[in-house]
Formats: structure tokens, C-alpha cells, sequence
């Protein structure tokens, strides 16, 4: 049960690492003073999420490895995140969709692994929880505000739409691991978080004008460590600094 | 930074419930709701307040310096409209 738990707990740090590393890189880059700010304090959350959750998962392995080791000393081949959470920020509306779409999972899946037996993951996921929410209401006022704004908002925003939806897949991707954890009530059932997902975005969608992306091809292959092309630049620059400098305290 | 960044809001914090709202800085912003996020990330982040409020820039009257004469200072030769005439106790707090 601890090697599950491990990969597991390790699938939801990366995740949370790399959307969160994702939204850091627009500090000083945002469209206008409190947007850049907001998506600061956003990353920061997502940061802070990993951070507790890859020190669990090194008390689970128990071979003293800590967050940092965790974060900055895998390739690429040992990250699991979702492949949505490692697409480019684009534009402003590609970084807001993508931010809905991660939103109204993490808004479903964190409230299921708040009732996990396992208790440090049911708090770190009660605390998450808050922030989560304030998120999702962060991106669901630019999704109406973007879609439903002007012409050139709508087709920035559907651009964006088609070019990432086929990642969303990736989210609900599961493997024998799982199951071992949902029998143990450990882990959320993904299939019923897809099915209210799916049921907010497609509201939402319509809400923002959207055209949702017909007979999309869902890419998947996180679980054994296969990502896009992205997630090699990621690594490159968010570990340059601990490898060049190991065991480097603030 | 383009000058397209919507009204100008300010924003008023309380610290702890009970206090009142005090000013403490203005955002941009499109809407009352993008004006109320704004001001909680950019105001709030370090725990800093229990309620925000956000008021139209445009919507607050203030006095010109030009008033400073005819509004504030014939309070100031009226001595008897200053509480200093009175003694205090020992260990009061709260004054």
C-alpha cells in the first residue's frame, strides 16, 4: 500500500508543481498590475500544495527523501502530472481556460479527498479546499468575461479551447494503482469527478459562448511518465538552480 | 502596461471584525466583481483582512485643499469644543 500511496501522493504534487510553476511565469508579465498579481498569489497556492504533499510522500517512501529531492531531482520520465497542467500559458485566455479546466476538477476531486481515509491527505486537501474555491471563481469570472466579451476575446478564448481540451483527458486517467487505493477509500473514484466536471464545463462553455471541441482525441500516457514536449523546457529551467547548486538552502 | 485597465475602484479593509473599513489603496478594474478579487489579491494576501469593501472611485466626493480654510479651521479657536479641559483618571485605557 505505501508504493501506491507514493506514486499517488506523487501524481498530485507534480501536477500541483508544475501548473503552479506554469502561472509563476507570468510574475511580471500580466496584462495589467492586479492580474499579475492575482496569478502570483495563484502559483504560490499551487507551490504551497506540492510542497506539503511531497513532503508526505517522503515520509511514505521513508528513504529520507525530502520535497526538494523530490522536485528538483526527477526527470522527466518520473514526473506524473496531467498533461494539461504542463501546456504553454499561451495567451491570457489560454492561461484562464486552462485554469477553468484545472479549477473545475480540483474543485470536485479536492472535496472527494477531503473525506479520504487517509488523514494528512484529507487535510491537506480540506486546506486546498479554500483555496480552490476562490481559484475557480477567479477563472469562471474571466471565462464569462473573455467569452462573452468581445470578438476578439470569444475567438481568442475558443482558439485556446481547441488547441488544449484534448489534455482534459489526461485528468481522469486511472491504472491498477488507483484501485487499490479507491478499495482501501484512500483515493476519489475519477469517474464519477469526470462526470461532474463534464457537466460544469459544458454549462460554462455555453455560458461563455464556447464551442466545445467535437470528436477530440484524448491524449494520455502521464501515468508512465509520457508527456508533450513542453515538460522537458519546464524541468530545464525549474531545476537549473538546484543542480547547479545541491542541497542549496534559502 | 496598456491604459486599457477599466475604472479606478478604492478599496477599504477591516482588519478585524468589530474595526471599522479603512482605505487603504485603490485597483483597476472592469466590474465590481473583478474589482473585489482584485482587491483581495492585492490587499489581503498576507491575512491582512476579515471584509473588503470596494467603492467606484468616481463615486466618492472629496473636499479640495482650497476648503481647507472654511471647513477646518474655525474649529480650531472654539477651546471649548476640545475635551482637554478634563482630568484623567489613572490607567484608563482607550482614550
Amino acid at each position: 500500500m505505501e508504493k501506491q500511496l507514493f506514486n499517488y501522493l506523487l501524481r498530485l504534487s507534480d501536477s500541483s508543481l508544475i501548473i503552479g510553476h506554469r502561472l509563476s511565469e507570468w510574475c511580471g508579465h500580466g496584462p495589467v498590475l492586479e492580474e499579475d498579481i492575482a496569478l502570483t498569489n495563484i502559483s504560490l497556492d499551487f507551490v504551497g500544495r506540492a510542497n506539503s504533499l511531497y513532503e508526505y510522500a517522503g515520509k511514505v517512501e521513508s528513504k529520507g527523501r525530502t520535497e526538494d529531492d523530490l522536485a528538483y531531482l526527477r526527470n522527466e520520465r518520473e514526473f506524473f502530472n496531467n498533461l494539461l497542467a504542463e501546456q504553454p500559458n499561451g495567451d491570457f485566455a489560454q492561461t484562464i481556460l486552462r485554469q477553468y479546466l484545472t479549477d473545475a476538477f480540483e474543485i470536485h476531486f479536492y472535496e472527494a479527498l477531503a473525506k479520504s481515509k487517509d488523514e494528512t491527505l484529507a487535510g491537506i486537501a480540506a486546506k486546498s479546499l479554500k483555496e480552490i474555491q476562490y481559484h475557480l471563481r477567479h477563472s469562471s469570472s474571466w471565462m464569462l468575461r473573455l467569452g462573452d466579451g468581445t470578438q476578439e476575446s470569444n475567438t481568442r478564448l475558443q482558439n485556446a479551447l481547441n488547441e488544449i481540451y484534448r489534455f482534459t483527458g489526461s485528468l481522469f486517467e486511472t491504472d491498477e494503482n488507483d484501485t487499490v487505493l479507491i478499495a482501501a477509500g484512500i483515493a476519489p473514484n475519477l469517474s464519477t469527478i469526470q462526470h461532474q466536471w463534464q457537466k460544469d464545463v459544458d454549462t460554462m462553455l455555453e455560458k461563455a459562448m464556447l464551442k466545445k471541441p467535437e470528436k477530440v482525441w484524448m491524449q494520455k500516457g502521464n501515468l508512465q511518465g509520457r508527456h508533450t514536449e513542453h515538460l522537458g523546457y519546464i524541468l530545464a529551467e525549474m531545476q537549473s538552480v538546484h543542480r547547479a547548486y545541491p542541497g542549496v538552502k534559502w | 502596461m496598456n491604459n486599457n485597465q477599466g475604472v479606478l475602484w478604492e478599496v477599504f479593509v477591516q482588519t478585524k471584525p468589530g474595526l471599522p473599513h479603512k482605505h487603504c489603496g485603490s485597483v483597476h478594474a472592469a466590474d465590481k466583481e473583478m474589482a473585489i478579487q482584485n482587491a483581495r489579491d492585492v490587499y489581503t494576501r498576507r491575512s491582512e483582512g476579515t471584509s473588503i469593501w470596494v467603492v467606484p472611485a468616481e463615486a466618492i466626493i472629496s473636499s479640495s485643499p482650497e476648503d481647507i480654510g472654511s471647513f477646518f479651521e474655525p474649529a480650531n479657536d472654539k477651546i471649548y469644543r476640545h475635551p482637554t479641559f478634563y482630568h484623567v483618571p489613572e490607567g484608563v485605557k482607550y482614550l
